[in-house]
């Protein structure tokens, strides 16, 4: 099965007493590397959220494709991963464990989950580490160990929520390999992040602030069109109207 | 005020947890006024030495010295001229701003009168409301930064030792704290400050990278990046979706990229694997030599050919 396209259109969600999401509208296209850009607070995760299946809107809706055809939200689900930005992994599991644990949950065959497994230890560089428990990997390594965990089931669209949050930049630089690594043919990811200068590193960015979108496009051509020379002005430009 | 005078001297720094030497035997000064920013991966040991010259860990060896005195042995004199800012939020979020800027200050010894006179002054500084009544744990992520920052100046700090200080926070709370970063430097305050992002190291005067609890570097944004690219970075603009095979190629030839959208950046020095890796491509994209970046500089120096 190729890589999965995703689609919101005239999306609202409230949460508590807070509007997270207005009216936003949003084509991820098949394959490309997403970016969610905006700062704490501006909706991403809600987005994400909605795009995982976990909540429903208040209004609006959101729409699966593959290849132009319609996919239920239901088969959508099952080949959708979702790595939240909220610690998720157990502290005193290995990341071997880990690995073995989530085996179960996609119900893998053994065969399948060796080759797989082996071979996110080797594109991770995580091979070392696998008897280390995840509470006492670094930030970094946790990250990497969740990503493992979601792309063990191959999943046709990769959700990844803040992966770079609070993670030095070899760490970070890692990361973004590895995404570029697994995106395309089969894959489409969409990540969110809160560091201004990572929105260059996506195909296409959504810029979102306080629950609206602002832009959305080739980052170059975003920045061309706010006449900007990063993303940071955007938000403080906006911040000052 | 003398713009050479050295006030924080660290020699031959190490400190050890058990058998973790999470400092290694480092070296270095800062001047008074500085903004020095003190950079690394995860588990460099940045906190470590910070703590260490806060005088809140003890050194396993060398000497660290700040305001011309022995840390260790100087601690209480020296407590109340160093400000720290810790990487985790330390204010007490069910007491009011005002509230923990009473707490911080009776811990400074500072009687009432002399708290409140501060607290308006440093409000005032950073621009936080005068009356911010509520819970402290209930305020915005900016916000509460800002009042962290005003319990570390509170008592008037000559030395000031941010951890971390704008991690997670909005665009607008980085530019808003940077802006009294350099205030607080023009007044003379020195500076120490730690940061994951790359785009603030650009404001530090000079730099320090750790890497595994040793310095890989050390200098002025402007001589790292010389020091680290005598050869500038070169960046691919790709008209055929040949992203893929040519960072293939290139790493076939040792070579490490990375994607930026429709871009390929290139850190090599060797440009003669560069055009064997590229050549059956060149059709393909246009290439052009780029400034290298403070975020290349720590890449090239700490991953120091992992290949990242």
């Amino acid at each position: 099965m190729p890589a999965l396209g995703v689609g919101v259109s005239q999306v609202s969600k409230q949460m508590g007493r807070t509007q997270a999401l207005k009216r936003v509208d949003a084509a991820f296209a098949a394959g490309h590397v997403h970016g969610i850009i905006g700062p704490n607070g501006a909706g991403k995760t809600t987005l994400m959220r909605l795009l995982a299946g976990l909540l429903h809107p208040d209004k609006g809706a959101v729409s699966y494709s593959e290849q132009g055809e319609v996919v239920s939200s239901s088969q959508a689900k099952r080949v959708t991963g979702y790595f939240p930005q909220e610690p998720s992994l157990y502290p005193d599991l290995t990341c071997w464990e880990h690995l073995e644990f989530f085996r179960d949950l996609y119900g893998l065959p053994r065969e399948a989950f060796a080759a797989r497994a082996e071979e996110l230890l080797q594109a991770t560089d995580m091979a070392p580490f696998r008897d280390r428990p995840a509470g006492k990997l670094s930030g970094g390594m946790y990250k990497k160990l969740g990503l493992m965990c979601v792309l063990l089931n191959r999943p046709k669209l990769l959700l990844l929520d803040e992966p770079t949050v609070g993670v030095d930049p070899v760490s970070r630089q890692e990361l973004w390999n590895l995404v570029y690594g697994f995106a395309g043919a089969d894959m489409t990811v969409i990540l969110s992040t809160s560091y201004m200068d990572e929105a260059a590193r996506c195909a296409y960015v959504y810029v979102l602030d306080e629950g609206s979108l602002l832009a959305s496009g080739a980052p170059r051509d975003v920045m061309q069109r706010f006449g900007v020379r990063d993303f940071a002005e955007i938000f403080l430009n906006h911040e000052r109207k | 005020m003398n713009e050479n005078e050295i006030v924080i001297r660290v020699k031959n720094l190490t400190v050890t947890f058990g058998t973790f030497r999470a400092v290694d035997n480092v070296s270095f000064e800062v001047y008074r006024g500085e903004i020095f920013g003190f950079l690394g991966a995860n588990g460099a040991g940045k906190t470590t030495t910070m703590r260490t010259l806060c005088g809140i860990l003890n050194p396993s060896g060398g000497k660290v010295e700040v305001g011309g005195k022995d840390v260790s042995s100087s601690t209480a004199v020296l407590k109340p001229r160093i400000g720290y800012m810790s990487q985790k939020f330390t204010l007490y979020p069910d007491l009011s701003v005002q509230e923990n800027l009473r707490f911080a200050g009776s811990l400074y010894g500072m009687d009432e009168a002399q708290i409140d006179i501060r607290a308006r002054k440093i409000k005032s500084f950073i621009g936080l409301p005068e009356h911010l009544s509520g819970p402290v744990g209930q305020l915005s992520g900016g916000v509460k930064q800002m009042a962290a920052l005003a319990a570390a100046l509170l008592h008037d700090p000559d030395f000031v030792f941010l951890d971390e200080p704008t991690a997670g926070t909005s665009p607008q709370t980085r530019e808003a704290f940077w802006a009294l970063i350099r205030r607080l430097a023009e007044q003379g305050k020195t500076i120490f400050v730690t940061t994951h992002y790359m785009d603030e190291a650009e404001y530090c005067g000079r730099i320090a990278l750790m890497e595994r609890g040793k310095m890989v570097a050390q200098g002025t944004p402007a001589e790292l990046k010389k020091q680290f690219f005598p050869v500038k970075p070169l960046e691919l603009s790709f008209s055929q979706p040949l992203i893929k095979q040519v960072r293939q190629a290139l790493a076939e030839e040792g070579v490490a990229s990375s994607v930026f959208g429709d871009c390929l950046r290139v850190r090599t020095a060797d440009r003669a694997a560069f055009e064997r890796a590229t050549r059956p491509y060149q059709k393909g994209f246009s290439v052009y030599e780029t400034e290298p970046t403070l975020e290349d500089v720590f890449l090239e120096a700490v991953s120091g050919g992992r290949g990242v």
